[in-house]
């Protein structure tokens, strides 16, 4: 499997990051950057991972199975991810995945027929002093209500959509 | 060494080297710190909480297997604290436990049920609903259930660093955590269910054991398996006289904690439907059930007709029968029947080595060596898949004792993932080797193992190779049936008597060999004791008397004159010596009707033809072996309580003419048997049989689903 040319040369360094016999330390930043690129953890991705690390495909999918944020199937382009763990629980965060999930007409982890956006409800991202906080990609969203919700979706919808500052 | 180190346990003042494990210290003590999670020689997992203990001076208890012990440690094992703990570890182990323990195949014999008894609470305050998941399967010999698992790990431990297959691995997580299989929902593996019997609890179990019976409904019969050369003990299951199960939980054999799929499951040919179970006698051109009497008194009287006229007789012995019965077989070929013409399927140039290593003592290493030697060099031998237990040994060996692991072969093997290989053609070996040889030099001392590839001259080459590394060094020859050792030293073999003696020391002539008697047209019988020649070609002789015994109607029998029932390994006493030369003792587990042993057989026949072979039990012959057979001097305390003594190398000259084209590797794998493995259901249905030997075990899967092999039968007994 071959990936683009940054991608390898950031595996190329993680790989070189750790000390020798340890390869296998590079097996969760690998497929999170390779989940990107890939735009899922397939079995290919799983493999190669496992033959650059060193450890069987098995070993692999023990870690994919353990860590929620890698994803065996494709995500949507936006991967909407609303968190309703105790801070944001408390100031309307299960609110906030009802309003989402009605909404958008998707389920837990399910992704929109044209494969825009994907919900995903979400522990703890450590945003607990700005709940509810939701998450669209790697970007953070504090403080949102549902008219919030409602304006940053949207935004996606319509192309309008920009990281939050 | 470092001084030991001084603590105390429950009051009493201990002593234990630095680094010990408290769990270990305790032990050692005679104080028994309960654990799920540690196993002996398994990495340390520490995960399931059930060895806590409360160390002075240490705010919160302290998991006893992976603490080492230190100066002045106080340690209590029984405190209200603990017992607490105890009980609130168990309390949580039981939350999704479905309690289905009067179905499940561990009652009476699990560790989470005994722990529950001795240091549970009783009840649970869980009051939620328990979440069930169905059970797997995920290979004709593994099932999973996932809520009675506790996730210990031990299944993912034994399977990854005890077999060096990594099978097992953990799923998902927290509540939703269960073992998973490498195949996605199916096993592609060893298929030799360590797993099962290392699980504590009854969350794998066994394809052949599950839901028929209770432990305590069972005799427990410890033998030695009957598959391959490395003399396994196997401890068969037996209830009304059908063997359930087989597994080696008391760790009492050469093997410890070790079996592969052919000692924990193709016990199956034993109750195969096809086992002969009354003599056959062809009559008017077909063979017909006869009663015992009828056939033994047809061989006794076709045999003294030929021998009163001094016909030429040629007797087939088996790779799979007793020394006793090896031993029995030869005397009555030469001094009944009167002939030399004696052979076995040679699987080993054993008789080389012996000559190689003569004047040498201690040259013969022995199953508990390979785990403990230095260093070990292999050659020509893909261990995984003809002799599992050596490469469990090897690899334990570098594993635990940091051994250096040598290997060259014409393909891949799995000793590629930790030892030092080479690839080398056939015939190009000692290329190879010259390469090592500064490297070999400079191990204290080195175990040389060699294949069926390895004979007749590169044995004496390779004991000149091993002489001039000016090292300790002790040698294997790889031989592939439970007795094919035992055969060649009992003198199943034309030009040598018991303990590698020339037959000129009885006054006769040598014989013929396995190949010579097939192609001789004028044998006038031929006697098949437990083998099955005719795999390999035809008999010449067309009109000789053809006497074959054996448990299967096998494609010699079929051509047979009079084909007698045998008994199984499984069905007999006696000795067997495994590949290493160790003698080791057989138990009688089931019966099958009809079917006589070997021993029986031959003693009757000799009856029948009025011949006084003088010992009429397998003791009585074992001792005469002891007595008259080079290196079978073996304690009598040893063989009888179930242990394996080792013998010696013939300390003198063997004389005889080598036929090195008579050697021939059985080429058995893993999940093939020769004859018992084609009537063992459970050994063919595995997705992996009949597997190949030399396969890539790192980069390929060792299977792919739905790629059907052809079967190739090579093996001859």
């Amino acid at each position: 499997m071959t990936f683009s040319p940054e991608l390898e040369a950031r595996f190329a360094k993680l790989l070189a990051s750790y000390p020798p016999g340890r390869q296998r330390s590079a097996v969760v930043p690998m497929l999170l950057y390779g989940q990107d690129e890939v735009g899922a953890v397939t079995q290919e991705l799983v493999e190669e991972v496992a033959r650059r690390c060193g450890v069987t495909p098995l070993q692999v999918d023990e870690v994919i199975g353990y860590y929620s944020m890698l994803h065996r199937k494709p995500l949507g382009k936006y991967h909407v991810q609303v968190c309703t763990n105790i801070a944001c629980q408390a100031r309307g965060g299960e609110e906030l995945m009802d309003h989402a999930a009605r909404t958008l007409k998707l389920g837990n982890k399910e992704v929109s027929t044209d494969g825009l956006i994907s919900l995903e409800e979400v522990e703890c991202m450590g945003a607990c002093s700005w709940a509810p906080a939701i998450q669209i990609n790697y970007d953070f969203h504090h403080f949102v209500t549902p008219e919030r919700f409602d304006q940053l979706i949207a935004a996606l919808r319509d192309g309008t959509y920009r990281k939050a500052s | 060494m470092a001084d030991p180190v001084k603590f105390t346990i429950d009051g009493q003042e201990l002593t234990a080297a630095p680094g010990t494990l408290l769990i270990n210290a305790a032990k050692e003590a005679g104080i028994s710190i309960p654990a799920f999670c540690y196993y002996d020689n398994l990495s340390l997992q520490a995960a399931c909480r059930m060895c806590l203990v409360e160390v002075e001076k240490t705010p919160k208890l302290q998991v006893a297997c992976t603490l080492p012990v230190a100066e002045g440690m106080v340690v209590h094992t029984d405190s209200p604290q603990v017992r607490q703990a105890r009980k609130g570890t168990l309390e949580f182990l039981l939350t999704n436990h479905p309690l289905d323990c009067p179905v499940c195949d561990k009652g009476g014999e699990c560790e989470l049920q005994d722990m529950v008894f001795r240091y549970g609470a009783g009840e649970s305050r869980y009051r939620e609903t328990k979440i069930h998941v169905d059970e797997k399967q995920w290979s004709p010999v593994v099932f999973y259930d996932a809520p009675r698992c506790i996730l210990c790990y031990r299944c993912v431990r034994i399977c990854g660093e005890g077999l060096g297959v990594s099978a097992l691995g953990i799923g998902n997580r927290g509540a939703a955590a269960e073992i998973v299989p490498n195949g996605g929902d199916h096993l592609e593996c060893d298929e030799c269910g360590a797993c099962i019997d290392i699980c504590p609890v009854g969350a794998l179990t066994s394809g052949t054991y599950r839901y028929k019976t209770r432990p305590w409904e069972m005799e427990h019969v410890g033998t030695i398996c009957t598959h391959c050369s490395n003399g396994c003990k196997t401890t068969l299951g037996v209830r009304n006289g059908e063997i359930i199960r087989a597994n080696n939980r008391d760790r009492s054999g050469v093997n410890g904690e070790f079996l592969c799929i052919k000692g924990r499951y193709a016990f199956d040919f034993n109750e195969h439907p096809d086992r002969l179970t009354a003599p056959l006698v062809r009559t008017n051109g077909e063979l017909k059930p006869v009663s015992w009497a009828i056939a033994l008194a047809t061989v006794a009287k076709k045999f003294n007709e030929l021998r009163a006229r001094h016909a030429k007789f040629g007797v087939i012995g088996s790779n799979h029968t007793t020394n006793e019965e090896n031993y029995l077989l030869q005397e009555f070929a030469r001094q009944v029947l009167g002939t030399s013409n004696i052979d076995h399927h040679r699987t080993g140039d054993v008789a080389t080595l012996m000559d190689a290593l003569q004047g040498r003592s201690n040259a013969l290493a022995t199953i508990g060596d390979l785990l403990t030697a230095k260093a070990a060099l292999v050659i020509d031998s893909d261990l995984a898949q003809e002799q599992p237990l050596i490469a469990f040994q090897l690899r334990s060996n570098a594993r635990l004792n940091k051994g250096h692991i040598y290997a060259i072969s014409p393909g891949p093997v799995r000793e590629d993932n930790y030892a030092t290989t080479t690839r080398a053609a056939l015939g190009q070996e000692f290329e190879a080797l010259e390469k090592w040889r500064e490297q070999l030099a400079k191990e204290p001392e080195l175990v040389i193992l060699f294949g069926a590839a390895i004979k007749d001259n590169a044995i004496r080459q390779l004991v000149a190779f091993g002489d001039s590394l000016g090292i300790p060094v002790k040698y294997v020859c790889l031989v592939d049936y439970s007795n094919s050792r035992g055969a060649s030293d009992m003198g199943l073999l034309p030009d040598l008597l018991p303990g590698y003696q020339p037959v000129s020391n009885a006054g006769l002539e040598p014989g013929l060999n396995v190949d010579q008697m097939l192609a001789d047209p004028n044998l006038e019988a031929l006697w098949v004791v437990g083998s099955n020649p005719f795999l390999r070609g035809n008999l010449a002789g067309r009109s000789a008397f053809l006497v074959v015994q054996d448990l299967f109607l096998t494609e010699t029998a079929r051509h047979a004159d009079v084909v007698l029932p045998a008994a199984s390994a499984y069905e007999k006493i006696g000795t067997v010596t495994n590949v290493c030369g160790e003698v080791q003792k057989l138990q009688r587990g089931p019966k099958t009707m009809g079917a006589k042993s070997d021993f029986e057989i031959i003693a009757l026949l000799a009856r029948e033809m009025h011949a006084d072979l003088g010992r009429l039990t397998p003791e009585a012959v074992f001792n005469e072996i002891r007595q008259n057979v080079h290196g079978y001097n073996v304690p009598l305390l040893v063989v009888e309580t179930g242990g394996a003594a080792p013998t010696a190398p013939v300390n003198g000259r063997v004389s005889f003419q080598s036929h090195p084209e008579l050697i021939r590797s059985a080429q058995n794998t893993l999940y093939t048997s020769g004859t018992l493995g084609r009537y063992s259901q459970m050994l063919n249905s595995v997705l992996e049989a009949p597997g190949a030997l030399y396969r890539d075990p790192g980069i390929e899967p060792l299977v792919k689903p739905g790629s059907v092999q052809v079967e190739t039968i090579v093996s001859h007994d």
